[in-house]
């Protein structure tokens, strides 16, 4: 049984404009484990679809519609507070780009992170402490007990993430949503943290859900990928073969527009246009406006996504 | 030869910050940048390369004066502009603009795009305002944005069409030297190869000179023609990019490569991370440098920073 199961996701935020479709059908299955990377651009609904998951985000003013989304055999669209309560920490947990904003500016870093454990288990405060320095060290902190007694803004960056790693994992999750966690940070502390990422996955053995814009972040850490765009999924399949042989023109177009696979100052293909807005949605295929080679069909009725291999399907009517 | 368009020599920054242990602790100097050398040729796209904290973009300020450097000259064109009062350095300004990471910082946002394009003009006195307003409507259009854009206001745009207006607004001047601060950091993929395309087109077009500032090691490969790289405020490489991504000879400089994510999961590969002590002990030993690191050239239009030994 998938750990993760979310079947016709659709979510929306009402705002001044209209109805903000940010979800329009999304599906994804998540084996107990297994690390996924949910890829698109700002808007593609990437992000929006994990908070849903974790059902992060109020309702009403979002609206969220399923008909399944599962974690770990809970019904999320009808669970209690306290269902959700259980589910979040314990089941799975999640790292957030801004670290600044995710601690709260005026607790230690440690009182947060005892805070947590102590939420969801009934440790005694000094064994949540012993366990906050325990978890610290295995983020690869050097002098946790330093850190658990410093403030958010007293640290880095990279440190600050590496804290919210470590009280992400405070409940040992069965799957951890990262959503862009090194987009804030530098080439060579992206890569640090990335590495402990991956290094935290395989000990734990638990899963992962990687969202990002960054398909070098992709290719450095999941197994399997699900393109968005325009809050849909467009590709899904292994990273490998993802690579090799992207088949949905919007995968293609993004590998394509990757800075500096080749050497040489030169032009870069560009996907032109610019993405769909998401309170008026294109008819059709969301992406068909921007590919170069829609059909008729693809601009009045969106392609359901089919199976076109081994673990890969598609949704565009080019390939079926 | 013609002087270098844009040329910082001995280039410093020093910051005085509080020392810790209260108000009358008094200051300790840091520096941001220390001893920075650089040219800019005529036509070409060079990459300032670092983190942050590296000091590249006290660095882009200092050369746009929009800092005072604590020592050192910067010289446009031959033209020694870094002891100049505001009112002399004025036409300068017109030589040499910016581009900034976070284009909705950047514009006014009470003032229609017609208009944040059209100020340079207007402080400059350029043209009726009739002019001003045309010209402005014609880069807007250059950067692939409708004429019909100028009555729109910034926060009508998506991230990567502001920073369209803000690269038209830097260029409708026609200024010599760009300096280009992280301007397609905060872009997403398509955007930003639309971003750097224009760049490169806008370069070739205007013959134009790009100081382009960023972390970013993938694009500044696609975009720039040499690299500097910075790492604790100096210098400590500097090379065509080719041979930086193919030669790197310092020990930052490597590091940073390979901490660009790979390009196919096929290349992933174990990481090891050097701490900044590390760097400073695996500065090259070379027979011919100095007793302090200092820049040695190592092979034609190739510097690394190394130490005698």
């Amino acid at each position: 049984m998938p750990l993760v199961d979310i079947q016709n996701l659709h979510v929306s935020f009402p705002q001044h404009e209209g109805l903000v479709q940010a979800v329009r059908g999304m599906s994804l299955a998540i084996e107990p484990g297994e690390s996924v990377g949910i890829v698109g651009e700002s808007g593609s609904g990437k992000s929006v679809t994990c908070m849903a998951a974790l059902r992060l985000l109020r309702q009403p003013p979002s609206r969220i519609t399923a008909d399944r989304l599962i974690l770990d055999g809970v019904d999320m669209l009808k669970a209690s507070r306290n269902d959700l309560a259980r589910v979040r920490g314990k089941v799975a947990s999640m790292v957030f780009q801004d670290p600044m904003s995710a601690f709260d500016p005026v607790f230690t870093i440690g009182h947060q992170i005892v805070e947590t454990i102590r939420a969801h288990t009934d440790a005694s405060l000094s064994t949540a402490k012993e366990q906050a320095v325990a978890l610290l060290d295995r983020v690869r902190i050097k002098s946790p007990v330093s850190i658990l007694n410093s403030y958010p803004h007293q640290l880095s960056g990279g440190m600050l993430q590496r804290a919210m790693i470590a009280m992400a994992l405070s409940c040992r999750p069965k799957i951890l949503f990262a959503d862009e966690p090194t987009t804030a940070l530098d080439v060579t502390i992206q890569a640090q943290i990335l590495v402990l990422i991956k290094e935290l996955q395989a000990e734990l053995g638990m899963g992962l859900v990687m969202v990002t814009h960054d398909l070098g972040v992709v290719a450095e850490t999941v197994d399997r990928v699900v393109v968005m765009y325009g809050g849909r999924v467009m590709e899904e399949g292994p990273v490998q073969a993802i690579f090799d042989d992207p088949r949905h023109p919007y995968t293609r177009a993004l590998l394509n527009s990757i800075p500096g696979r080749t050497p040489g100052k030169q032009r870069l293909t560009e996907i032109a246009g610019q993405s769909p807005n998401p309170v008026n949605p294109p008819s059709g295929c969301p992406f068909h406006p921007r590919c170069a080679v829609a059909l008729p069909d693809c601009a009045t009725t969106a392609p359901a996504t089919r199976p076109i291999g081994p673990g890969r399907a598609a949704a565009c009517w080019g390939l079926q | 030869m013609t002087a270098p368009v844009l040329e910082l020599r001995n280039l410093s920054k020093t910051f005085q910050l509080p020392r810790k242990g209260g108000w009358f602790a008094g200051y300790i100097d840091h520096h941001a940048v220390r001893d920075v050398s650089l040219t800019l040729p005529r036509n070409t796209i060079l990459g300032l390369v670092g983190e942050s904290g590296s000091g590249k973009s006290t660095t882009g300020l200092m050369t746009m004066r929009l800092m005072e450097p604590t020592s050192g000259r910067i010289l446009i064109d031959g033209a020694d502009i870094s002891a100049l009062t505001p009112a002399a350095l004025k036409p300068y300004r017109r030589q040499m603009q910016i581009v900034f990471q976070d284009s909705y910082s950047a514009l006014d946002p009470m003032m229609t795009l017609a208009r944040i394009v059209a100020e340079p003009l207007h402080i400059h006195g350029i043209g009726t305002p009739d002019d001003q307003t045309e010209q402005a409507l014609a880069m807007l259009d250059r950067v692939g944005l409708h004429r019909s854009y100028g009555q729109r206001y910034p926060h009508e745009l998506s991230g990567g069409q502001r920073q369209r207006v803000a690269i038209a607004r830097a260029l409708i001047l026609r200024p010599k030297v760009l300096v280009a601060d992280e301007p397609t950091s905060a872009l997403d993929v398509s955007v930003k190869a639309q971003i750097i395309n224009l760049l490169l087109d806008l370069q070739q077009e205007m013959g134009l000179s790009i100081l382009f500032i960023s972390h970013d090691l993938s694009v500044v490969r696609s975009l720039t023609d040499r690299v500097a790289v910075m790492f604790n405020g100096r210098i400590v490489e500097t090379a065509a990019t080719e041979t930086i991504f193919s030669d790197a000879r310092h020990p930052y400089t490597q590091g940073l490569l390979s901490a660009i994510p790979v390009l196919n999961p096929r290349d992933r590969r174990p990481r090891r991370f050097l701490t900044a002590e590390e760097i400073e002990r695996g500065i090259p030993r070379l027979p011919g440098a100095g007793t302090s690191p200092a820049l040695v050239q190592v092979a034609p239009d190739h510097l690394v920073e190394a130490v005698a030994g």
